[in-house]
């Protein structure tokens, strides 16, 4: 295992490259440079033969996205590059490390991307809570102002202010034109018409700290890392019940079950590994059984039914009620939901509802095909996926899990009695509910009924 | 504490940071809340308003969106305790209520000498590390219950020895 070679945190030891001058040392603005001295088509050229792909879920060509924004000459706006750094999706704190470790070859790489996409002005939306990381990028940021690197680029970090949503790409730039964060209908796209109504990348932390590395070592080389159709390496969040929680960087294709066992120490307290999200709590559910022939990579995911999306892998021991993982996701999902499309806003809310109905014992046998018929009107009918990731979440549960959620109906309640890892989590959702009582479980369901 | 004015020539100097001073918005109500002590009364909106040529019901419907801006005063050190999936399996739960029973205050609320607030988040994006406490938004990772006792104890010293600021 100790053979992963890492290129993201390539040089850093296990440590942080937070010293402009040791990254200098460590070969630090050199791709920039290269980049700076090639034609932007040429550096797009170079993302597009290191196949690349983006890392903050969609999985999109980086190259190809640089290759839709048009040249100055055919749209005469200023062009935009925009940073997607509000990181939200349960189970992904990947970019937060790459900030607070890489944060110059983060900024180099968007100093490459501008070059690329012929931009003067980048802006960087770091989720709100990322105080720490935002400090860190900001004295980055004036270490290479002292040092004139940034040419006659500009450089501003946004700090959001706390909304999931905010991570999809036009609520940001809604959010970031300082609009509430609801999402725009595409098209237009960004690429066309984003930032301000003009040319926009919007790129994920760990696709433009990629980025630089793909310049240094060049596209061909990079290519050869990975998989097929997954070249390079990824920077998997491990999360759950396992040992050992963290960030590991490590070649698409590696095996899941090693991440698990090998690389994260196993689940803990020598219990039994029940289910993992593969990619975030969006992504479908994966059983024990399948986790043995999933590597993490597109085709591997996708032929399973899920996705790699951001790459947070969150494994789930024998003591959790996927009745009460659908509550905990759809909750947030409902929380987070901006309001603007009907299924998603409703349909959040329900999903919550007839979970929580079973989960009490009140279930009955049609609550089951409720809720997959709930999960079917919020899929492909709103702006954006955010009600999708629910739906597609819970609808896994319900079909990988089938005979814990028919036992919840048929015993009138939670098979595990009060046992599950996950009883009586308090959402914030629900202390919004009850705002002054604490705590006290909340049975609006019951006068909330569902009208499907 | 700083001016008024000095928050209306602060905001003009992050307001000159954008092609478009309503990009400004956020960034000025996060600096009017912090100047507010953690969060926005009514003026608040006056002021930011004044500084940006917005009306203050605007700032208001941003402000309302955001979960990190605050509509209601809240306590000097505010606690958040993820609740999300990955800290939810590792005992998140049990550690929202030992903070309930060290701070006696159930999570949603504000004590009522105005040192605490107790609540719940969505995640905080360190799932890897559960359970992740946001105290005055600095993170502690890997907390658990038998820890909360002494780190109640830590905050309550801080707390007492006067206020420096906003954690921020």
């Amino acid at each position: 295992m100790a053979t992963a070679r890492e290129v993201v945190f390539a040089g850093t030891d296990g440590g942080a490259l937070t010293d402009i001058g040791a990254y200098e040392a460590a070969g630090g603005f050199q791709a920039l440079a290269k980049a700076r001295a090639m034609a932007p088509d040429d550096v797009i050229e170079e993302l597009n033969a290191s196949q690349l792909r983006g890392r903050g879920g969609a999985f999109f060509p980086t190259g190809r996205k640089w290759s839709f924004v048009p040249k100055p000459e055919q749209l005469a706006k200023p062009h935009y590059l925009v940073v997607n750094a509000d990181e939200s999706e349960p189970g992904t704190f990947k970019d937060r490390e790459i900030m607070q470790r890489v944060p110059f070859r983060f900024l180099e790489g968007c100093l490459i991307a501008a070059h690329a996409i012929q931009s003067m002005h980048v802006f960087v939306y770091i989720r709100g809570e990322y105080e720490q990381e935002f400090e860190v990028l900001r004295d980055s940021l004036e270490a290479m102002r002292a040092k004139r690197l940034l040419g006659d680029v500009t450089i501003v970090i946004h700090r959001g202010a706390g909304a999931y949503i905010c991570g999809e790409e036009t609520a940001l730039l809604e959010s970031l034109e300082g609009r509430r964060g609801q999402p725009r209908t595409k098209p237009p796209f960004p690429a066309i018409a984003g930032l301000y109504a003009a040319p926009t990348a919007v790129n994920n932390v760990e696709s433009i700290t990629t980025a630089t590395s793909v310049l240094e070592l060049g596209g061909e080389a990079y290519a050869k890392l990975g998989v097929e159709n997954s070249t390079g390496t990824r920077v998997f969040s491990l999360s759950g019940n396992v040992v050992n929680g963290g960030n590991y960087e490590l070649p698409h294709g590696f095996p899941l079950k090693e991440l698990i066992f090998d690389v994260g120490g196993g689940i803990a307290g020598g219990r039994t590994l029940k289910a993992v999200i593969p990619g975030g709590s969006s992504t479908v559910v994966l059983t024990a059984e399948e986790v043995e022939r999933a590597t993490l990579d597109f085709d591997s995911l996708t032929s399973l039914g899920t996705a790699i999306g951001s790459a947070a892998v969150i494994a789930i021991d024998d003591r959790c009620c996927m009745v009460q993982l659908g509550i905990r996701v759809s909750q947030f999902y409902e929380h987070e939901s901006c309001g603007k499309c009907t299924p998603c806003r409703v349909g959040t809310r329900w999903l919550t509802q007839v979970l929580q109905k079973i989960e009490d014992g009140r279930g009955a046998q049609a609550d089951l095909d409720l809720l997959l018929d709930v999960c079917d009107r919020i899929l492909g009918k709103c702006l954006c996926p955010l009600g999708d990731s629910d739906a597609i979440a819970v609808a896994s549960y319900v079909d990988k899990f089938r005979d814990e959620f028919q036992a919840h109906i048929d015993h009138g309640g939670c098979p595990l009695g009060g046992s599950s890892s996950l009883e009586g989590i308090l959402a914030p959702v629900a202390t919004h509910a009850h705002a002054g009582h604490g705590h006290d479980e909340p049975d609006h369901a019951e006068h909330e009924a569902v009208h499907a | 504490m700083t001016t008024e004015t000095g928050l209306y020539d602060r905001i003009q100097e992050i307001r000159a940071r954008y092609p478009d001073s309503l990009s400004a918005v956020m960034p000025a109500l996060q600096l009017a809340q912090v100047e507010h002590g953690g969060w926005l009364p009514p003026e608040a909106f006056r002021e930011v308003a004044d500084a940006l040529d917005l009306t203050p019901a605007y700032c208001l419907s941003i402000a309302s969106f955001y979960d990190m801006f605050r509509l209601e005063p809240v306590g000097d050190t505010v606690v958040e305790v993820c609740t999300n999936i990955s800290c939810g399996l590792e005992g998140a739960q049990q550690v929202v209520e030992a903070f309930e029973q060290e701070l006696d205050l159930h999570a949603g609320e504000t004590s009522e000498d105005g040192r605490f607030t107790l609540r719940t988040v969505e995640c905080i994006g360190g799932c890897g590390w559960a359970t992740v406490v946001a105290v005055n938004n600095r993170h502690r990772l890997h907390v658990k219950t038998s820890d909360v006792p002494a780190l109640v104890a830590e905050l309550r010293g801080e707390t007492a020895e006067g206020d420096d600021g906003d954690g921020s």
